[in-house]
């Protein structure tokens, strides 16, 4: 057998291919959301058709879900066009029987990590949303594709994605992960190399050491970023961290169920001959804490680099890109990334609103307090479970003492659709994943960080080097 | 769907990489329920001086002059022309709204990103990709004082511009699509039986994923 990981789930799940290489692949499980479904039910009401499969389906509102005031429930979304939104998502549900945690519901959360978190992501699953994140799942070896409100209709009506296969690329990452270094400066270095269409029509497997060590929260925040190479999906072979995470989720099999699952999951790693389109390999030894110093995820370098001189680039394109983003973010040639100031801070999103992320800002803010020039620092958990976790571990405590505040779970900050956002120019230390012009707020700047780094910059005001924060 | 057979038009250039998807479509648009209605907020951070918002009448906001959508020169383009990755990041469909609302038809750029190009083509826009030089040679003859009339051939998978013709290539079942004006999920419906038969293998084998959630 020569199979990868990607062939494997792909091959299982191929109902048909037509004539020019397209495939009808079948698709196990649907997350959907407020933004992306609304047209996706009315389309799918115009034409007569009822949902193929309702029971694969797992519903949230996340992106429009405001962070304060979540008492008063539905009320709490002032924005009336954004409340009737939410209450689409939830006639939808009603009106066809879909599982939906809403807003009062405690697995209210990310569709990226309630999914996981429930058991409803598994290892050989093909999963969609109308997300581009979804590629967040692939680290439980699923093949995860974020998709357009069309096919989220498609899917709704045909259980079925109607794509010719992706190219396939391994990145494989030697060595350990230095101390002080995550996942996600891991990810971050990975996108500076391959830059920002580095995987378009690729799945990617992360494979070796570095990924292997990681726990299911580190995967889940590499595959999470894998759309920002432009790469279709993200994957990481199934192993014994990946079961242990599941064992005992809600909708996870048990029993002999689970014994049954466990002989097909251990099949899931790409075999040793294995050929892929693209064989990249990379070591983790020397990488530090990253951080972007542009508005995109590829504009990164190390946190004691310097803001690239656009002038040593060979590619006018790419040049121009560099001065836009310079000027945009208000930042010149030669700029020590770290000492840059900083008037906010945002720990969550699904890239980094998991428990180890809030532990691991908690641990970093134990005992001190946040420097005056910061306006505001959030942590926004993930879902409602991982809130009602961290509070078990009295993280809440110790994050509030040091002057951060302590929110409910949502996308908030990342893409600023709910009431979280930058105002024009505020600089912001953010664990999301996106840089975009505008992402954070018109005319906010935001620098992608880990939660350590994040908790850091709030601590000492600028960006800062986290490996250097404790000793302070 | 609407058949697309062939289209001329003139050619607007955004001589930029990497044009991610809320650049096309900013978030304070996507809490809208509806499929149309987006054309005026497209580029709506470049191409407005103002901020905006739902309830924010665009004719009531200042114009960015320095943006090419809004020069006299570009005025009633439907077809644009862009750098690699145009429509990269986030799969909000609202972009592809957004630019087919304002009247686009036509996409060129040199590559583009999955999920943008799968809604482009959901939508009926036409989504091409040329080689880098061909983009390039576009890009000239586009920003130059005459600008730049295109006809696009879907049948003949031909770009035609005066004294040039270049060939493209469309994955030929979304070409087929777009020529018939078929509806992608009719088109998957005519397997529903195959679709039921793998269900029946499938579960028989995956006894643990039968199971429904709601």
């Amino acid at each position: 057998m020569t199979n990868s990981l990607f062939d494997k789930i792909w091959d299982s799940h191929c109902v048909d291919t037509n004539r020019s290489g397209r495939s009808v692949l079948y698709i196990d499980r649907h997350i959907i959301h407020e933004v992306t479904s609304a047209q996706a039910f009315e389309g799918l009401r115009m034409a007569q058709r009822m949902p193929w499969r309702k029971g694969s389906i797992l519903a949230t509102p996340d992106h429009q879900v405001p962070t304060t005031g979540r008492e008063q429930g539905i009320n709490a979304i002032h924005d009336p066009i954004a409340r009737l939104q939410v209450t689409t998502l939830d006639e939808n549900c009603s009106e066809y029987g879909i599982l939906k945690f809403g807003l009062e519901d405690n697995r209210q959360g990310i569709v990226h990590v309630v999914g996981p978190e429930q058991g409803a992501t598994l290892p050989g699953m093909t999963i969609v949303c109308g997300d581009s994140h979804t590629s967040t799942h692939g680290a439980f070896a699923a093949l995860a594709q974020g998709i357009g409100t069309s096919e989220v209709e498609h899917v709704l009506a045909t259980q079925c994605l109607s794509q010719k296969k992706p190219q396939s690329m391994r990145i494989q990452i030697d060595d350990e992960l230095p101390q002080g270094s995550t996942a996600k400066d891991l990810i971050l270095y990975i996108i500076g190399q391959l830059g920002m269409a580095g995987a378009n029509g690729h799945v990617i497997e992360y494979a070796g050491k570095a990924i292997r060590q990681l726990s299911m929260e580190g995967r889940m925040t590499v595959c999470n970023m894998s759309i920002e190479m432009g790469a279709r999906a993200g994957l990481v072979a199934f192993d014994e961290t990946t079961e242990t995470y599941l064992r005992g989720r809600p909708f996870a099999p048990q029993g002999p169920l689970l014994q049954q699952a466990l002989e097909h999951w251990q099949t899931l790693h790409s075999d040793k001959d294995a050929i892929f389109d693209q064989d990249i390999r990379l070591s983790a030894r020397d990488v530090a804490p990253h951080v972007t110093w542009g508005t995109s995820p590829d504009q990164v370098v190390p946190i004691t680099g310097r803001v690239p001189d656009p002038e040593a680039l060979s590619d006018t394109v790419q040049q121009a890109e560099y001065q836009r983003a310079q000027k945009y973010m208000g930042l010149s040639t030669g700029t020590p990334l770290i000492g840059i100031p900083i008037d906010r801070v945002f720990v969550g999103s699904c890239t980094n609103g998991r428990i180890e992320d809030i532990r691991s800002v908690a641990n970093l803010l134990a005992g001190k307090t946040i420097a005056a020039n910061i306006k505001e620092a959030i942590v926004v958990p993930g879902s409602g479970l991982v809130k009602a976790q961290a509070e078990q571990e009295g993280l809440h405590t110790i994050i509030k003492a040091a002057g951060v505040e302590w929110r409910a779970p949502g996308c908030s900050m990342c893409n600023a659709m709910n009431p979280d956002h930058l105002e024009p120019e505020e600089r912001c230390a953010s664990t999301s994943n996106r840089n975009f012009e505008g992402r954070q707020g018109q005319g906010g700047r935001t620098h992608l960080v880990s939660p350590v780094m994040a908790a850091a910059a709030a601590i000492a005001g600028h960006l800062v080097d986290a490996r250097t924060v404790s000793e302070v | 769907m609407e058949k697309f057979l062939r289209h001329q038009g003139q050619v607007v250039p955004l001589n930029r990489a990497n044009i991610d998807t809320d650049t096309i479509m900013p978030k304070q648009y996507l809490k809208c329920i509806n499929k149309y209605g987006y054309g005026d907020w497209v580029f709506d951070n470049w191409r407005y001086l103002d901020p905006g918002d739902v309830n924010i009448p665009t004719s009531k906001r200042r114009t960015n002059p320095e943006f090419e959508l809004n020069s006299a020169k570009y005025k009633g383009a439907t077809l644009l022309l862009a750098q690699k990755n145009f429509g990269c990041g986030s799969s909000r469909e609202h972009a592809v709204w957004g630019l087919r609302d304002y009247g686009i038809k036509v996409i060129i750029c040199p590559e583009f990103p999955d999920i943008f190009h799968n809604n482009c083509f959901a939508n009926g826009l036409l989504a091409i990709e040329l080689k880098q030089e061909e983009v390039d040679h576009m890009f000239y003859l586009a920003e130059s004082d005459n600008g730049l009339m295109a006809t696009i051939d879907l049948n003949t998978q031909q770009v035609q511009m005066n004294h040039k013709t270049i060939k493209f290539k469309i994955d030929e079942s979304l070409r087929q699509n777009l020529l018939n004006g078929y509806d992608n999920i009719s088109v998957t419906l005519q397997q529903s039986e195959k679709i039921k038969a793998f269900e029946h293998r499938y579960f028989k084998h995956r006894p643990w994923l039968n199971v429904d959630l709601g």
